[in-house]
């Protein structure tokens, strides 16, 4: 950090406060990040020279809001402005005599901005794009690579999107009790949204997404810390700090995917786990569950086995079944499939994906599923027709890559039976 | 005055015991959460070379990172049954006035201890916070 590296790591961490109570200032984004950025220049020419103030959130609302009223006296009035250094000087003072703000104080506010980022009418890829925009504060640059298109066309996503939050015109009043839990599902599932698009296994392109995985983190941990008795948030958090762990193993050094059962477990960030497991017991406690914590808790039976064989597919079976009845899909029953073919073995776990075809046909995980149950029962011919459809429908490199090397293994005389498997979508 | 000699006088140079200072860490959990992985570890890395220092002096006791707050519970022993909160202690009239370190099973276990230990001790509150970092430290006591 240089010398006023200090100063960036302050204003990031007060950024989605600041912005939030700003925008229900000016209900509009476009003015609540005018008048951040402009409480910012002012942090940057004030803060090196009177050091921090004691809340920085507080010192960014109250400076952002002068400065917009500021703005609308000059384009109105055209009356000449008094010094810069006056200016400064008087916002200070009227920061200082801020009460110091808790973040549960703005609970609603914050809530609120997440929520506009995430509106059911905006597409996800929208959504992600303008939470990561006005919430985390990346860049249009830094965005438009993470999602590897142009700055131009990340611009108008985002353009786009602002327009249509303006459109759906979000209600501004303290939302109730019901408003306020829906609200909350909607924004938890943005930020799994968000993490998925850069857990999702790219080889070469990795590094280049892994910051969308910290920002996912980091809006979790802010809505954990609004929400802290949310067992469904707790288990989010969980899940996500779960399956973070893993990343440094997921990959060999050739860009192809690793399994689960396959990764060096000596490589899975163990303080991730720690956290992520003391999490998942604290949810629990409530009785409440919900398809994150279930989720979760999968992932958490993956992170306490030692060795792969060590690993409690039985519970995996049951904790699927009941992720099968609270959110039932297709793709939940694929991944139990898995687990049954640990437990009942692999004619089982084949009987029980064969009504999915209809609607996985399509699904890279589905035909390179079927293609390892087959492989384990003997039937290579058709394990390698499942493998070479898996391929044709790989969504990244990484993952043609490991299935090409299946199907290496089936040439040299059909592998070691029961050892591979597919990944798993939800706890891979 | 002859008769009071050098031995007479307490001895407090080298067999005194020394005191035990804890040295309680503070800092602002949004600001540290965004620590890079890479940021954090040379954090890790030039308070783990102060601490070899000290420990080859043999003064360094047991050290612990907490995990964050977000992963905390608060039993509050001011009232019976005790209550408990999910989330870190936040009032600010009551003062830290120590702490323990306990292994356990899970949360539950914890629970269970804290709840014994303000039965012992009833009033104010204890904050139960998994432990992510641990060295034992052999600081002579």
């Amino acid at each position: 950090m240089n010398d006023n590296g200090w100063i960036s790591a302050v204003l990031a961490s007060a950024r989605p406060q600041a912005v939030a109570a700003l925008l229900r200032q000016f209900r509009n984004l476009d003015a609540a990040e005018e008048a951040y950025q402009e409480a910012c220049l002012r942090a940057l020419k004030s803060w090196p020279r009177n050091g921090p103030p004691r809340d920085a959130a507080a010192w960014l609302i109250m400076v952002g809001k002068n400065a917009a009223i500021d703005t609308v006296r000059r384009q109105s009035r055209m009356q000449p402005l008094p010094a810069d250094e006056q200016i400064s000087d008087l916002t200070d003072a009227e920061a200082a005599a801020a009460e110091q703000i808790d973040e549960a104080d703005y609970r609603d506010d914050i809530l609120r901005l997440l929520f506009v980022c995430c509106h059911p009418e905006l597409p996800a890829t929208q959504q992600i794009a303008l939470a990561l925009r006005i919430v985390s504060g990346l860049t249009v640059e830094q965005i438009a690579r993470a999602f590897l298109v142009s700055d131009a066309a990340m611009e108008q996503r985002i353009t786009r999107a602002k327009a249509r939050v303006a459109a759906a015109n979000v209600p501004f009043e303290t939302p109730g009790p019901i408003e306020r839990s829906e609200r909350l599902g909607v924004v938890a599932a943005m930020i799994y949204l968000v993490f998925n698009e850069g857990y999702t296994i790219n080889g070469a392109e990795q590094g280049v997404r892994a910051p969308l995985c910290n920002e996912a983190i980091r809006l979790a941990r802010l809505l954990l810390r609004l929400f802290p008795a949310e067992p469904e948030i707790m288990g989010l958090m969980a899940l996500i700090l779960l399956q973070h762990a893993r990343s440094p193993a997921r990959l060999d050094d050739n860009g192809a995917a690793v399994l689960l059962q396959d990764q060096d477990r000596a490589l899975w960030d163990q303080r991730l786990i720690a956290e992520g497991l003391a999490l998942i017991d604290k949810a629990v406690r409530h009785g409440r569950p919900g398809p994150y914590q279930v989720q979760a808790a999968i992932a958490a039976l993956h992170a306490r086995a030692v060795r792969p064989e060590d690993t409690d597919w039985a519970q995996i079976d049951l904790l699927y079944g009941t992720l099968e009845r609270m959110a039932p899909s297709p793709v939940v029953s694929l991944n139990r499939a898995v687990a049954v073919s640990k437990v009942q073995g692999p004619a089982a776990a084949l009987a029980m994906i064969e009504p999915l075809s209809a609607k996985l046909g399509g699904y890279f995980y589905f035909h390179g599923a079927r293609g390892a149950f087959l492989k384990q029962l003997g039937r290579s011919e058709e394990a390698r027709i499942e493998f070479d459809r898996a391929i044709a429908l790989a969504n990244t490199p990484a993952e043609a890559a490991h299935i090409r090397l299946e199907l290496d293994r089936l040439a040299d005389g059909g592998g070691t039976p029961g050892s591979k498997q597919k990944p798993e979508k939800i706890s891979g | 005055m002859s008769a009071i000699g050098p031995l007479d006088r307490p001895c407090i140079e080298p067999e005194a015991k020394p005191m035990q200072y804890a040295i309680l860490c503070y800092h602002d959990e949004k600001v540290t959460c965004a620590w890079s992985k890479e940021h954090d570890d040379a954090v890790m890395a030039k308070l783990g070379a102060v601490m070899g220092k000290l420990e080859r002096q043999g003064k360094l006791g047991p050290v612990a990172r907490l995990l964050p707050t977000t992963a905390a519970t608060t039993l509050r022993k001011d009232r019976e049954p005790p209550l408990v909160i999910d989330g870190p202690f936040a009032e600010t009239k009551e003062q830290l006035l120590g702490f323990y370190i306990v292994d356990c099973a899970n949360l539950d276990e914890a629970l269970a201890i804290t709840k014994e230990l303000g039965q012992a001790n009833p009033g104010g509150a204890y904050e139960i916070r998994p432990v992510g970092v641990f060295f034992p430290g052999k600081a002579a006591s």
